[in-house]
């Protein structure tokens, strides 16, 4: 497998950033991923950092820890517990990668574990203000 | 003088508008940019051939123009120039102007058909694009030829150039490895172009674009882009052969003719010549894809004189085949209707019954039952068989054959 190893960060070649937002597919009574296969993770996460495209990244705590804060109009805050895991996908981690272009984002999250079992990883670019 | 040489502009840069673009947009990167400069090259066109004379090499004036305009615009303004010069640098180096200012514009297409494909685009604009990138055909002239309003087909094309840019989908050519995986979705649009080229045929619009003659055309220039993709063939292939029968689908009155009852003397003869040396390249040298596959179905029926002779028992092969290639309850259906000529009408009854569950919402499903079950004599069940498909059934033509048939069973 070749993909991703387009040359990046060289001087002059535009980059951009996109976050790959990792969706595990089935959620356990704990509220962890299903199927999550430490290795794979590992070594996923090994080659995103050698291919020098990793800009940050994090693998987020099971969703029973999750806690919603809204604000109203009047300003009064309401916290609750969750959300709960009734949605069929849940946000498990992400990471941002630094690549020259979508078809490179896109061959990164399908290596992501994330992306099989169920799982899925939505491709999203940041948003670029600076030009 | 005014308005013929009006008419050559627009000619030679319908012609030549989809090379333009496409070299435009690999120098500098940028879409809209492209866009823009070569409609500016096509207004100075406009102003000076009629006064000076259409020049040797249009297609090279214009891109000389375009070019200029586009360099013009980057002076002007400097944010979007700064936006764009890092991404100029990349391009140039990436490979060296492939373009001399004598020679006609090099082909850079190929590049363009696989960015408006796109897998990361909506299907509904990935044939828009096409029509408007490569085609050459203006936003008013794709919405004509979709049958949607003006407004839809402005927003689609706008928010998929919106993200082509901010998600930067880029504009190459898919690596050989990666070819299995993009042609697909190139070929998918095509026909999808041409497919709805037929299913807007009966229109009022008699000044639309012809879709299924802009998909044709389109896909003509990707085989010779692609020419070692055999599906390719083969899908240029089906359309042909497709079109070929265009005029015998449709009765003086609008209705629709099927074709046990086309009249073959319509049927365009030049094009079945030209789609049927296209067969072998497309069927040899490895597994047939499902293009091809369609295309040699199509061929048994055009070199049939008659609905009758025609070969039935190699028409059911292929569908076999087809059925293994990419099943489905459509090809499932095609293949019984072949059966039912092959083998007669009860063991094709068998196959579609089995096939209710999947496709009792489809009308071509209940007017093929309807249509074996009054070959049958069964005659109080092909009643019923039509009146839940002229229930289904979407357009005029189709209920107006669907009635036809229920009064001959049902009178």
């Amino acid at each position: 497998m070749v993909c991703g190893a387009v040359p990046h960060g060289t001087m002059g070649v535009r980059t951009v950033k996109y976050m790959l937002l990792i969706q595990a597919g089935a959620v356990d009574a704990e509220g962890g991923a299903e199927g999550c296969d430490v290795q794979d993770w590992m070594e996923y996460d090994k080659s995103v950092q050698d291919a020098g495209i990793y800009v940050s990244g994090e693998s987020l705590a099971d969703l029973v820890s999750a806690t919603t804060v809204r604000v109203g109009a009047d300003g009064e805050r309401t916290v609750v517990d969750g959300p709960f895991a009734e949605t069929r996908e849940v946000l498990g981690g992400f990471y941002v990668i630094d690549v020259p272009d979508l078809d490179a984002a896109l061959d990164w999250a399908a290596r992501c574990p994330g992306s099989r079992g169920g799982g899925s990883v939505v491709v999203r670019p940041v948003a670029d203000f600076g030009a | 003088m005014g308005g013929e040489a009006a008419g050559a502009v627009a000619a030679v840069f319908r012609e030549e508008h989809g090379r333009l673009l496409a070299v435009l947009v690999r120098r500098f990167g940028d879409l809209d940019l492209a866009e823009e400069a070569a409609s500016e090259a096509l207004e100075a066109a406009l102003v000076h051939w009629p006064v000076r004379g259409v020049p040797d090499r249009p297609g090279a004036w214009l891109l000389t123009t375009a070019r200029r305009k586009a360099v013009d615009r980057l002076r002007r303004d400097q944010a979007y120039a700064a936006r764009l010069a890092v991404l100029q640098a990349e391009t140039d180096r990436a490979a060296p102007p492939a373009v001399d200012e004598g020679a006609d514009i090099p082909d850079e297409r190929l590049r363009l058909f696989f960015t408006c494909a796109h897998p990361a685009l909506p299907a509904e604009a990935r044939g828009a694009l096409m029509l408007r990138c490569l085609a050459g055909l203006t936003t008013p002239e794709a919405a004509r030829a979709h049958l949607v309003p003006q407004a839809t087909m402005a927003q689609r094309v706008v928010r998929a150039k919106k993200k082509i840019r901010e998600a930067r989908i880029p504009f190459r050519v898919p690596e050989p490895h990666e070819l299995p995986a993009r042609l697909p979705g190139v070929l998918q649009t095509l026909y999808s172009l041409f497919t709805e080229g037929y299913a807007a045929s009966s229109g009022p619009d008699l000044q639309r674009p012809d879709l299924a003659e802009e998909a044709i055309r389109l896909t003509r220039v990707l085989r010779r882009l692609l020419p070692a993709e055999r599906e390719t063939t083969g899908l240029l292939a089906l359309m042909l052969l497709t079109h070929a029968r265009r005029a015998a689908r449709t009765a003086p009155d609008g209705g629709l003719v099927l074709l046990e009852d086309q009249d073959r003397t319509l049927w365009d003869r030049a094009l079945i010549e030209e789609a049927l040396p296209l067969l072998p390249p497309a069927l040899a040298g490895g597994p047939a894809g499902p293009y091809a596959v369609q295309a040699a179905i199509a061929a048994l029926h055009a070199e049939a004189p008659t609905f009758a002779t025609t070969d039935w028992p190699q028409i059911v092969a292929l569908y076999d085949v087809l059925s293994a290639l990419a099943p489905s309850p459509l090809v499932a259906l095609n293949r019984a209707a072949a059966l039912a000529m092959r083998d007669g009408p009860g063991p094709a009854l068998l196959l579609l019954d089995a096939l209710g569950a999947e496709l009792h919402a489809h009308h071509p499903y209940h007017a093929a039952r309807a249509d074996l079950l009054a070959r049958l004599d069964r005659r109080a069940e092909a009643a019923d068989a039509y009146r839940r498909a002229l229930a289904l059934a979407g357009t005029d033509p189709e209920r107006a054959h669907l009635r036809r048939r229920l009064h001959a069973v049902d009178p």
